[in-house]
């Protein structure tokens, strides 16, 4: 592959393009609402109407809107049909020659669309994902090898420091920092690991930026390879993620076949393969040395860092660990310049943030936002806010590792800091809407449930605590608490983020911290007056 | 990494070649760990391809893997136990995996599984007696747009009910 086939792909690509696109929702969440069917139905609709030479029937990944699916969207009309059964098939059809159609359609204008800002999703819900000819089309792989041909690694290094692109998997690491220290890291060998483990419930980005443009993943990893000096890189994802595993296979191979994987990349020096490791269903495994463990073929637990896996990780060869958001966005970065996505977003938080819309409110589904965006532009205006005119209560964002904010907070814009300041985290980007019927205890409960069920056992803080969390939970829920369980459960809180070995156990009170410090008064609801003289500690309710 | 000291007794070869004769999905297995080379840090996925195979993981499968790895029985054991995706018991003729994540679960998911459980009388991982249905959670399928969603035989279903639920499961399980 040189820069000439690349730029041949396009080209022939681009003249094949039919002059009108039916794009057909084929993510996982349309799919179950049968959109393959309406896919069959659409292209035998088109060569009944004998149009096969003006009118391409499309397969494309999540287009957003994931609520009023099966979705699909005619071009270059920017018409977006919704609810789409395949008996509608014919009708779009006729609407496509001109006539009246009355199927019901959503308003690619309105707020949910017109507010986005797609750097990660650009491609999504636009080209095939099985398809690398597509991804070409849509300047793929062209900063591959505008780094391949034209710069050091160092460059790439520090072109993603002065981008200010931080890590979009929780933590918010800056990338450039990282990259640079595995850069910098002695070892003739090491290993890039991209994150696919989105264990979060509630959360759905890194599956749809697979299933949609796996290619992109792709592209990132092997920049980013170069940049620190690896040859062999590693996808873990769910095994919960069928769909995006297939077309990661699909691309990988694809990526092989034309030599943009492999070695001698564009004719340089450089070697790169990547292999997918299928998750078995660990929420642990998304701390990054418990996934290395589980790419070693090990239990999922995690030990103590330091050493960092950037100095000391995968077979104690230095590894470079993101998310699949982080590697997504690398791709852009070189393309459009450090500088342009140094211009998006806030002074601290830089380029866009992808959220998976879900819970109690009127839109459900994917967007993407520029970091800074305020929280109640994101529910109000792009979600439409809570269904059949209810009251938003609290937006949880983070999963159990995050926190639930409470609706007087809604202004506050959507990057890392001032969520930490409301004590919740970015983390990878679930956004979990609930209302007035959403008992905030239970929600704790529930999250604790989670973290007790996914807590590794190795250290005691995590195992035992969690536990006894999960207990004090269900006693105040039960109503046989009193005040006394509740002064122990936050002591208990303060003990378990203090002391644990991971980030699991670290962040597992979360949950219950920030529904006490804003709905304190439900906690207090439930508890019953302390009747008798306090009972030995080692007594049991 | 942790190998084997003594080689396998020839016992075991003895044993593990009539398994090999009797069952084809072993020479299946067989040929899957073959293409991962033996290698040791492809467990998981060898695991993986067992249960696909057998539908769950049984002793002698376990005992295979670790012979054909070189790895202690223990440590195949603590693999296959520490991940939920590993189940060491065989599952009923359907199954019907409730989504528990934090969206189908503020959408009313504990109410359908409360649903399922009241019908059947079967807790989440258990099998009804008549192994039709085996009941399952799962932590988050990602469906979170069309919560809550139930996974019936492996098709993930939108916008479930208790009563749409009930519906499919009465087509399974006798009255």
């Amino acid at each position: 592959m040189t820069l000439n086939d690349l730029q041949q792909t396009k080209d022939a690509e681009l003249a094949a393009r039919k002059r009108i696109v039916l794009r057909c929702c084929l993510a996982a969440s349309c799919s179950s609402s049968g959109s393959k069917g309406v896919k069959e139905r659409l292209e035998k609709a088109v060569s009944e109407a004998g149009l096969q030479g003006e009118v391409e029937v499309r397969g494309v990944g999540c287009m957003k809107l994931c609520c009023e699916g099966p979705l699909v969207a005619a071009d270059p009309a920017n018409t977006l049909y919704v609810k789409v059964t395949p008996d509608n098939a014919a009708a779009i059809i006729a609407a496509l020659r001109g006539g009246k159609c009355t199927l019901p359609q959503a308003d690619p204008g309105s707020p949910f669309f017109a507010l986005q800002e797609a750097i990660v999703l650009a491609n999504c819900g636009v080209i095939d994902p099985e398809r690398i000819e597509a991804y070409i089309a849509a300047d793929g792989y062209l900063a591959l090898h505008e780094v391949l041909a034209e710069m050091a690694p160092k460059e790439v290094v520090d072109a993603i420091v002065k981008s200010g692109l931080r890590g979009r998997g929780g933590a918010g690491f800056p990338t450039g920092l990282k990259w640079g220290t595995v850069a910098k890291s002695p070892g003739a060998k090491k290993y890039i690991i991209c994150n696919a483990d989105e264990g979060d419930p509630g959360a759905f980005m890194d599956r749809s930026v697979l299933e949609s443009d796996p290619h992109l993943v792709l592209e990132g990893m092997a920049i980013a390879a170069y940049a620190v000096g690896a040859d062999q890189g590693f996808i873990y994802v769910r095994a919960e993620y069928p769909l995006a595993i297939s077309r990661l296979q699909n691309a990988i191979r694809q990526a092989k076949r034309v030599g943009l994987l492999g070695s001698g990349i564009f004719e340089s020096p450089f070697n790169f393969n990547v292999d997918i490791r299928i998750g078995a269903g660990a929420f642990v495994c998304g701390e990054e040395t418990a996934l290395m463990a589980s790419v070693e073929g090990k239990r999922g637990t995690p030990r103590p860092r330091p050493p960092f896996p950037a100095e000391r990780g995968l077979w104690d060869c230095p590894t470079l660990i993101n998310n699949v958001e982080t590697f997504a966005n690398v791709a852009p970065i070189l393309r459009r310049g450090a500088d342009w996505f140094a211009g998006i977003g806030t002074e601290k938080s830089k380029g866009t943030k992808v959220f998976a819309l879900a819970g109690k409110i009127r839109n459900t589904g994917l967007i993407e936002v520029p970091m800074g965006t305020p929280l109640r532009r994101i529910v109000e205006q792009m979600g439409g806010g809570a269904p059949a005119g209810g009251a938003i209560k609290a937006v949880q964002t983070g999963g159990p590792s995050g926190g639930c904010i409470p609706a007087p907070h809604l202004d506050t814009p959507v990057d890392y800091e001032s969520l930490t300041k409301l004590g919740s985290i970015m983390g990878s980007g679930g956004m979990i809407v609930m209302d007035e019927t959403t008992r905030m205890v239970d929600v704790a409960r529930f999250f604790m449930e989670f973290c007790m069920d996914e807590s590794c056992g190795k250290c005691i803080p995590c195992r035992a605590g969690t536990v006894q969390m999960h207990q004090l939970l269900e006693k105040i829920l039960a109503r046989r608490a009193t005040a006394r369980d509740l002064a122990k459960l936050e002591e208990l809180c303060d003990m378990v983020r203090n002391t644990s070995l991971c980030g699991l156990g670290q962040t597992a009170p979360n949950p219950v911290l920030s529904t006490l410090r804003f709905f304190r008064n439900e906690y207090e609801e439930l508890l019953q007056p302390e009747l008798h003289a306090a009972p030995p500690l080692t007594a049991k309710a | 990494m942790t190998t084997v000291l003594a080689p396998p007794k020839p016992q075991a070869a003895v044993r593990f070649a009539s398994l090999l004769a009797g069952d084809k999905r072993y020479k299946i297995l067989e040929a899957h760990i073959k293409k991962f080379q033996h290698r040791q840090d492809a467990l998981i996925e060898v695991l993986h391809k067992a249960q696909e195979l057998f539908g769950y993981l049984e002793d002698d499968v376990l005992r295979y893997t670790a012979w054909q790895l070189k790895l202690p029985a223990s440590r195949v054991y603590g693999v296959a136990t520490f991940y939920h995706f590993f189940t060491l018991k065989p599952q009923g003729e359907h199954t019907c995996v409730v989504c528990l994540g934090t969206a189908c679960y503020v959408k009313g998911a504990n109410k359908i599984l409360a649903a399922v459980e009241g019908r059947t009388h079967i807790r989440p991982g258990e099998t009804t007696p008549d192994n039709k249905l085996s009941l399952l959670t799962a932590r988050c399928i990602g469906a979170c747009g069309i919560a809550p969603a139930v996974v019936y035989d492996g098709t993930v279903t939108p916008r479930q009910t208790a009563e749409t639920t009930l519906a499919q499961i009465n087509q399974w399980v006798a009255p």
